[in-house]
């Protein structure tokens, strides 16, 4: 398949005795770059060679209804005890890859209220919420919670009165929670997002009406 | 009875998802990739023969769903699975269902993973089978607002404070508590439980005297059901919030009759428990009065198995395979020679001039070390997507030396190397810890990332 650690320490033992400081590399299935440089050899690797989704749609048919569970197995959502049930996902599971897509919301095609966008400028501040006028956005993308976790109650309601360290929400990026403190003194106007949506960064989460 | 695997699932991603398809591929075994929606087109989904869809990005409706990977594997004709690290690497459930849709899970026999899965059970087990725990007591949470139950107070006093108060279901480092003050018991224990429960649905907790400062210095052993072996220790006492950073092996300075009592102590769980794969007895070593202390088994492949391979040459998910295949283990203890040194450092996507903020985004590039003694295992490239639904690992540098002093130069040298871009990483962290004098002597508690990072 591709070069193991060992397959390129050999060919470097024998790059080693020449008079060459880089080695290139391509096959149909990869690329490889080698390149001398005063702390020792580098490596980038690029695998070409493109994935086989031969079965994807017989896994979605088999496990949809053509096999029935185990005995000892738990509803779906219910998969670890240690997650947050996710919101829907099932509902995609049988389309075509590309419609698949498009439910996925791959981060950056988020729907943002026109204007947010613009008015961030250059200096998307991170490890904080900057309120964007009166919009609470995620600085890092994620997954969206509403409560601390499953079956509490959520942080805000519309309606909430909230100061600007009041948290409104948990985003949850690379299985940290990271908390969202309004930004804003006033009352929760509006919430844009449904719990346990993906987000992507700077997606606006909730209006609020300052005070 | 032996059972040769033609195909095996890998339910997994990242890093340890190339990791063992390489290993498969060595071994001229198919390999099928159980892959969510958002890493279909990542590098182990180019390694792989093939790519099954289990579903949606986030984990718990994909690499989290036991249904999922058992159809997956089902549904391409494969042998067994191969679990990873991780995700449902220690589940039981998974491991049941495999063996009732009559395909092997490339793991310890559920029975384990139930016992080892619960803290309290596995503290149990290791009493049973002659190791020394941490002084502790079983709690029942109260309520939060009214004084602490008398009988808690009594049996934390024995124990005597700081105590950590841990979730029975825990894991990772989640829902561990330090307590120092009397007081504040009652509190932690009632408040510990709820996020147990909320985490792991149970609610269970329990405490245990809290040791500072302390490394964390762990086994690795592998069993066949009947004979179990060790391949030697690994200090993984870099750690921050419980997530350990750098590991080597083996454990430096440790005084060698403590380093054989280690190694029996585990060899001795793992017959205990019948042990069949391979597997890491977590042990924490009081710095100062020099004792010992089981904490936990990993029932699973670590992250951090490179620096035993360095040092051992054994190939850990091989065994892994070989035992699921029905082999007795093809090594004897005699057989385990240990030659120098190895060093293991885990690259994150993470910024710790940010308080460590996650770093999800595109690679734009990946530039990594290479050559003699350099061991780089990664799943990303120019262009990989680092998506914000798992772990931030990119990376495992690991460096091999005669010494030491050796494999730690050589790490210094391969992080210099080290070029990712698109996304940030914690290199250069990396190098202000292995480049201080303390950590040159060796032997740094579980305070010392706190302390210089």
């Amino acid at each position: 398949v591709e070069l193991t650690n060992e397959d390129v320490a050999d060919i470097l033992a024998l790059l080693d005795s020449t008079a060459y400081d880089e080695l290139d590399l391509r096959t149909s299935r990869f690329r490889l770059t080698l390149r001398r440089t005063p702390n020792g050899w580098t490596q980038e690797t690029q695998v070409t060679t493109e994935p086989d989704m031969a079965i994807e749609a017989d896994v979605a048919g088999l496990r949809d209804g053509g096999h029935h569970p185990p005995p000892t197995e738990a509803p779906r959502g219910a998969a670890s005890a240690s997650e947050r049930a996710p919101g829907a996902g099932a509902a995609s599971l049988g389309a075509p890859r590309n419609e698949r897509a498009s439910t996925a919301k791959p981060h950056g095609q988020t729907a943002t209220p026109a204007g947010v966008g613009g008015s961030k400028g250059g200096e998307a501040p991170l490890g904080n919420t900057a309120p964007l006028g009166n919009m609470v956005t995620t600085p890092l993308p994620g997954t969206f919670y509403r409560a601390p976790r499953p079956g509490a109650a959520p942080f805000v309601e519309i309606g909430t009165v909230v100061e600007p360290d009041t948290v409104v929400a948990i985003v949850e990026t690379m299985k940290l929670m990271n908390s969202v403190p309004a930004g804003t003194r006033g009352t929760v106007a509006e919430i844009l997002v449904a719990n346990a949506e993906s987000v992507g960064q700077g997606t606006a989460l909730m209006r609020i009406k300052p005070a | 009875m032996t059972r040769g695997f033609r195909r095996v699932l890998v339910a997994n991603r990242g890093e340890i998802a190339a990791r063992v398809i390489r290993s498969c591929a060595r071994l001229g075994i198919e390999t099928v990739l159980a892959a969510s929606d958002a890493d279909l087109d990542s590098v182990p989904a180019r390694l792989a023969d093939s790519v099954a869809l289990i579903g949606a990005a986030p984990a718990s409706a994909s690499y989290l769903d036991v249904n999922a990977i058992v159809a997956a594997a089902l549904a391409t004709g494969a042998d067994a699975v191969h679990p990873g690290y991780g995700f449902l690497s220690e589940n039981a459930r998974l491991a049941r269902a495999c063996a009732a849709a009559g395909i092997t899970f490339i793991g310890p026999h559920p029975r384990t993973l139930e016992l080892t899965g619960d803290k309290l059970a596995a503290r149990e087990q290791a009493v049973a089978a002659g190791l020394p725990v941490l002084p502790g007591a079983h709690v029942d949470a109260g309520n939060p607002d009214s004084p602490p139950d008398p009988a808690i107070t009594g049996a934390v006093a024995r124990i005597g404070f700081p105590v950590l108060v841990k979730a029975a279901g825990g894991g990772g480092g989640r829902g561990l508590r330090v307590v120092r003050d009397p007081a504040q018991l009652g509190q932690a224990v009632a408040m510990a439980s709820a996020e147990a429960d909320a985490a792991f649905g149970d609610p269970r907790v329990y405490v245990e005297r809290y040791v500072s400062p302390a490394r964390h210095v762990e086994v690795q052993i592998l069993g066949d059901g009947e004979r179990v072996i060790h391949l030697g220790d690994r200090d993984c006492s870099v750690q921050r919030r419980y997530q350990k950073l750098i590991e080597e092996a083996p454990a430096p300075g440790l005084p060698k009759p403590l380093r054989g009592e280690l190694h029996r102590a585990a060899v001795a769980f793992g017959r205990h428990l019948g042990y069949q794969g391979a597997g890491t007895v977590e042990f924490l070593v009081d710095v100062a009065r020099g004792g010992f202390y089981f904490l936990e088994v990993n029932a699973r492949i670590q992250v951090e198995h490179p620096v035993t391979e360095a040092i051992t040459g054994v190939d850990l998910v091989a065994e892994q395979i070989a035992i699921a295949e029905g082999r007795p283990l093809r090594l004897r203890q005699d057989d385990v020679d240990f030659a120098g040194h190895a060093i293991e450092c885990r690259v994150n996507a993470e910024d710790p001039a940010q308080g460590f903020l996650p770093s999800p985004g595109t690679v734009t590039a990946a530039k990594f070390p290479a050559g003699a003694g350099i061991r780089v295992d990664t799943h990303v490239q120019a262009g990989s997507a680092v998506p914000p639904h798992y772990d931030s690992l990119l990376a495992k540098v690991i460096s091999h030396g005669r010494d030491r002093d050796q494999a730690l130069s050589a790490m210094l040298a391969a992080l210099a190397c080290c070029a990712v871009t698109g996304v940030a990483t914690n290199v250069a962290l990396h190098q202000a810890l292995l480049g201080t004098a303390e950590f040159r002597r060796g032997g740094v508690d579980t305070g010392y990332l706190e302390r210089h990072g």
